[in-house]
C-alpha cells in the first residue's frame, strides 16, 4: 500500500520511489538461437512503460521473462538477473506461481476462460486463497470489474459466459482477471491489436487509471499508442535494447539514429 | 511497350473467358461429383443389404413358440414321502407330466403306444423338465395342484411355426412327421401353442437346444469386460495422454513412446490375445475363460485408442487458455484439471466410447484366452467363466440347426443395438459438453 501514497507524485516524470523491476544483462536463447542480447532496463513504479520495436525484435520475449511465461517453452533459456522489488525472480527458491500472481498478464488476443464472467475474475483469487468467504470474493470480483470499467456493462449478467462479450469487453474482462490476484505489475502484450479504435480507446483510458495502483508494461506496435499511454518508452531492435527514456524524449529527441529511423517510419 | 502490355492483358482476359475451358472445368467438376455420389450409393446399398439380411433373419429370434399347458404336479411322482425335500424334487420325471398335459390338450386317447409317446415328446423342448422343476422348487405348495405353465416348444416346432420347415417335403425327410404336423396345427388353432416374446434369449445360458439357449452369459461377460476396460483404460489412458501432452519433455524417449503408441493401435488384436494368454493366464495365474482376463486384454487393446484420442483432444484446446490460466498463477496441474481437461472432455469421451465400442465387438483375442466356452451357469463375478456377445455369435454361427441360425442373427441385432446406443451416447455427450471459445 506504500506505493499508493507515493503514486500522486510518481505521475511526474521523475520517479519518486525506486524502480519496481530492474533487469541486468538479460540474454534469452531459443535453443541455439539467441533472441535477446544483454538487456538492462529499469521499470518505474506506478507508471506505464511501453516496449516498441519492429516484429521479432524481442520485446514480447523480454516481457514474458518478467513473469517467467518463457518457462513454458521447453527450449527457452534465460540468463542474467531480473529483480522485482529487489528479489531475483529467477531464484530457484522463488515460487513461479506466486510470481505470476504478483505479475499479472494481459495477452494479445482476448482469452477469457469459457466460463461465466464471475468465474473468470474469481478464478485467480480462488486458487490463491485470497478471500475467506463467498461475500468477500463477490466484493473482490465486483471491485475488479469496476476497476476494469466493465461492471456497468455486465453487472446484471455475471453468470453469462465471458466468451459471449464483445472483443473489447473481453479484453477488459481479462484485465479484471489480471488485477484480481492483486498484482503489483501488469504486463500487456499488444492488448489492443485485436480491438477496434473505440475499444482501444477504452483500454488506453483504463491503463491511465490503473497506473495509479499498478506498474504497467505494454508491448505495442502502435507508436501513437506508446506516445499516448506511456511515461517511459524502450525501443528494441534485433534483440537488443537500443534506447530507453522518457516517452516525450524518445519521440521528440531520440539519441540513437536507429530509434529516430524507426519512429519516423523509415523501417519497421 | 504499351501495345505489348495491352495485348498481354487481352490475352489474359481471353483465357479467363475461354468458353471451352470453362466447359471442361464444369464437366470435370460434375464428373467428380457423380463419382462421389456413386461411391456413396454403393456404400449405402451394401449397408442396407447388410441390415436387411440381419434383420430379416434375426427378428424372429425375438419370438419363441411356447405351449400353455395345465400341468398336474403329481405328488406321488415329485414328493412321494411328503417331506417337501427340495433335493428330492430333482428326481421326478417332469417330462412325463408335460407329455400327459400335452396329450390332453390334443385330446389323445389315454392309451398310447411307444411311437406316439415319442412323437409327443419330440414336440416338447428338453428344457421343459427344468422349467417345471424350477416352478415347483420356487413354490412347493403347488404340489398336488394343476397349474398353467408356459413351456418351451421343441426347436423343430418353433421352426415350423416360423415357416422354416417346408411342409411339402416328403415325410421321411422332414423333421416332423405328418401326425406331429397335425397335432401342432391343432394346438396352434386352439391357442395352446403360441409365439411369445422370447425373454429366454436374454436369460438363458448356453444349451445344445436352440430354444433353451440365450445370451445371458455373453451379456454379463461383455458387461464385466466393458466395466474393466472403462475402469482401467480410461484413467490410465487419460493420465498417459495428459502427461505426454503437457508435462513430458520432448526427448528421444518420448518420441519412441509416441511412435510405439501409434504402432500399438495398429497391432492385430489376436496378438493382444496371445499376450493376455502368456501374461495374465500363464504367468499371473488368472482363471481361463474369465471376463476379468478378457477385460484386461481389451484394456491393453483400447489404451492406444484412448491415448491418441485424448492427446488430440488436449492439443485442440487453444494454447491461449493455458496461457490465461498460467498467467493468473495457476500451477501446471491446476491448469490441466481446471481448464485443459474440462475443455478436452467431449473429445476424450468420444475417443473413449469409440474405444469401448471397438472392445465390445472384439472377438479374436477372447478366443485366445478361452472365452469361447460352453458356459451354462450365469456368472456372478468377473473371475467366473463367461463368453462375450461377438464370441456367442461366432459359436451359434457354427451350429447347423435352423434355431441357431436365427439366434445368430438375433444376437447380431442385440450387439448392433448396443453399438448404436453407445455411439449415440458419444454424439450426445459431444454435443452437450462442446464449448465454443
Amino acid at each position: 500500500m506504500e506505493h499508493q501514497i507515493v503514486q500522486d507524485a510518481s505521475i511526474a516524470e521523475v520517479p519518486v520511489a525506486g524502480p519496481t523491476i530492474t533487469a541486468r544483462d538479460v540474454n534469452v536463447f531459443y535453443g541455439e538461437k539467441q533472441a535477446l542480447f544483454d538487456v538492462s532496463v529499469d521499470i518505474n513504479r506506478n507508471s506505464v512503460t511501453s516496449f516498441i520495436g519492429p516484429s521479432g525484435c524481442g520485446k514480447s520475449t523480454f516481457l514474458r521473462c518478467i513473469n517467467r511465461m518463457n518457462d513454458t517453452i521447453p527450449i527457452c533459456r534465460v540468463t542474467g538477473d531480473i529483480r522485482l522489488d529487489g528479489e531475483n525472480i529467477y531464484d530457484t527458491d522463488l515460487d513461479v506461481v506466486e510470481l505470476r500472481a504478483r505479475v499479472g498478464m494481459v495477452f494479445q488476443k482476448p482469452n477469457p476462460f469459457p466460463k461465466s464472467i464471475y468465474e473468470n475474475v474469481a478464478y485467480g483469487p480462488r486458487i490463491h486463497g485470497l478471500t475467506r468467504s463467498k461475500k468477500e470474493l463477490d466484493e473482490l470480483v465486483e471491485s475488479c470489474l469496476e476497476k476494469a470499467g466493465l461492471l456497468k456493462e455486465v453487472h446484471d449478467r455475471l453468470d453469462e459466459p465471458g466468451t459471449g462479450l464483445s472483443g473489447g469487453q473481453q479484453q477488459r474482462l481479462c484485465i479484471a482477471r489480471a488485477i484480481a490476484t492483486r498484482p503489483e505489475v501488469i504486463l500487456m502484450d499488444e492488448p489492443c491489436s485485436a480491438l477496434d479504435p473505440i475499444a482501444t480507446a477504452k483500454v488506453e483510458e483504463l491503463m491511465d487509471e490503473l497506473k495509479a495502483n499498478y506498474t504497467i508494461i505494454i508491448v505495442t506496435h502502435s507508436m501513437q499508442q506508446a506516445a499516448r499511454v506511456s511515461q517511459r518508452t524502450a525501443f528494441f531492435h534485433l534483440g537488443k535494447l537500443v534506447e530507453v527514456g522518457d516517452t516525450r524524449q524518445i519521440f521528440t529527441n531520440p539519441r540513437n539514429k536507429r530509434t529516430q529511423d524507426y519512429i519516423t517510419g523509415r523501417f519497421g | 511497350m504499351t501495345i505489348e502490355a495491352t495485348s498481354g492483358i487481352e490475352h489474359h482476359a481471353s483465357r479467363l473467358n475461354d468458353p471451352a475451358k470453362l466447359k471442361t472445368r464444369y464437366a470435370s467438376e460434375a464428373r467428380f461429383r457423380a463419382y462421389g455420389i456413386i461411391a456413396l450409393g454403393i456404400a449405402l446399398a451394401f449397408l442396407a443389404g447388410l441390415f436387411f439380411s440381419i434383420i430379416s433373419n434375426g427378428w424372429s429370434a425375438f419370438l419363441q413358440s411356447e405351449y400353455r399347458l395345465d400341468i398336474y404336479l403329481d405328488p406321488a411322482e415329485i414328493d412321494p414321502e411328503g417331506k417337501r425335500d427340495v433335493t428330492r424334487f430333482g428326481l421326478a420325471d417332469y417330462t412325463k407330466m408335460a407329455r400327459a398335459a400335452l396329450s390332453k390338450a390334443i385330446d389323445l386317447p389315454e392309451k398310447q403306444d411307444r411311437a406316439m409317446k415319442r412323437d409327443l415328446k419330440e414336440l416338447l423342448s428338453r428344457a421343459v423338465d427344468v422349467q417345471i422343476r424350477d416352478t415347483v422348487v420356487a413354490d412347493p405348495s403347488l404340489i398336488g395342484k394343476t397349474v398353467p405353465i408356459w413351456l418351451l416348444a421343441a426347436g423343430d416346432v418353433d421352426s415350423l411355426l416360423k415357416g422354416a420347415i417346408d411342409r411339402n417335403v416328403p415325410e421321411e425327410r422332414r423333421q416332423l412327421n405328418n401326425r406331429q404336423l397335425q397335432w401342432v396345427d391343432k394346438l396352434a388353432a386352439d391357442s395352446v401353442l403360441q409365439k411369445r416374446f422370447n425373454s429366454g434369449l436374454f436369460t438363458f445360458g448356453a444349451s445344445s437346444q436352440p430354444e433353451s439357449s440365450g445370451l445371458a452369459v455373453a451379456l454379463i461377460g461383455s458387461f464385466f469386460m466393458m466395466l474393466t476396460v472403462a475402469l482401467l483404460a480410461v484413467p490410465i489412458g487419460v493420465a498417459a495422454a495428459a502427461y505426454l501432452e503437457e508435462f513430458a519433455p520432448k526427448s528421444f524417449w518420448t518420441d519412441v513412446i509416441e511412435v510405439n503408441i501409434n504402432n500399438l493401435a495398429a497391432v492385430p488384436s489376436i496378438v493382444f490375445g496371445l499376450l493376455g494368454l502368456a501374461v495374465f493366464i500363464n504367468f499371473a495365474g488368472l482363471p481361463r475363460s474369465a471376463s476379468i482376463v478378457g477385460g484386461l486384454v481389451l484394456t491393453l487393446m483400447t489404451l492406444p485408442t484412448i491415448i491418441i484420442a485424448t492427446r488430440a483432444a488436449i492439443r485442440a484446446v487453444p494454447p491461449s487458455i493455458r496461457e490465461a490460466a498460467l498467467g493468473v498463477g495457476a500451477s501446471k496441474i491446476q491448469t490441466l484439471f481446471h481448464h485443459t481437461l474440462p475443455l478436452a472432455f467431449p473429445g476424450i469421451m468420444t475417443g473413449t466410447i469409440v474405444g469401448l465400442v471397438q472392445a465390445l465387438g472384439e472377438t479374436a483375442p477372447l478366443l485366445m484366452i478361452g472365452m469361447v466356452a460352453f458356459v451354462v451357469d450365469i456368472p456372478t463375478t468377473a473371475t467366473e467363466p463367461a463368453t462375450a456377445l461377438p464370441v456367442q455369435i461366432y459359436m451359434w454361427a457354427t451350429s447347423a440347426e435352423r434355431g441357431f441360425v436365427e439366434r445368430t442373427a438375433g444376437a447380431t441385432i442385440v450387439l448392433l443395438g448396443f453399438l448404436f446406443v453407445m455411439n449415440a451416447a458419444a454424439v450426445y455427450l459431444r454435443r452437450k459438453f462442446e464449448r465454443k471459445w
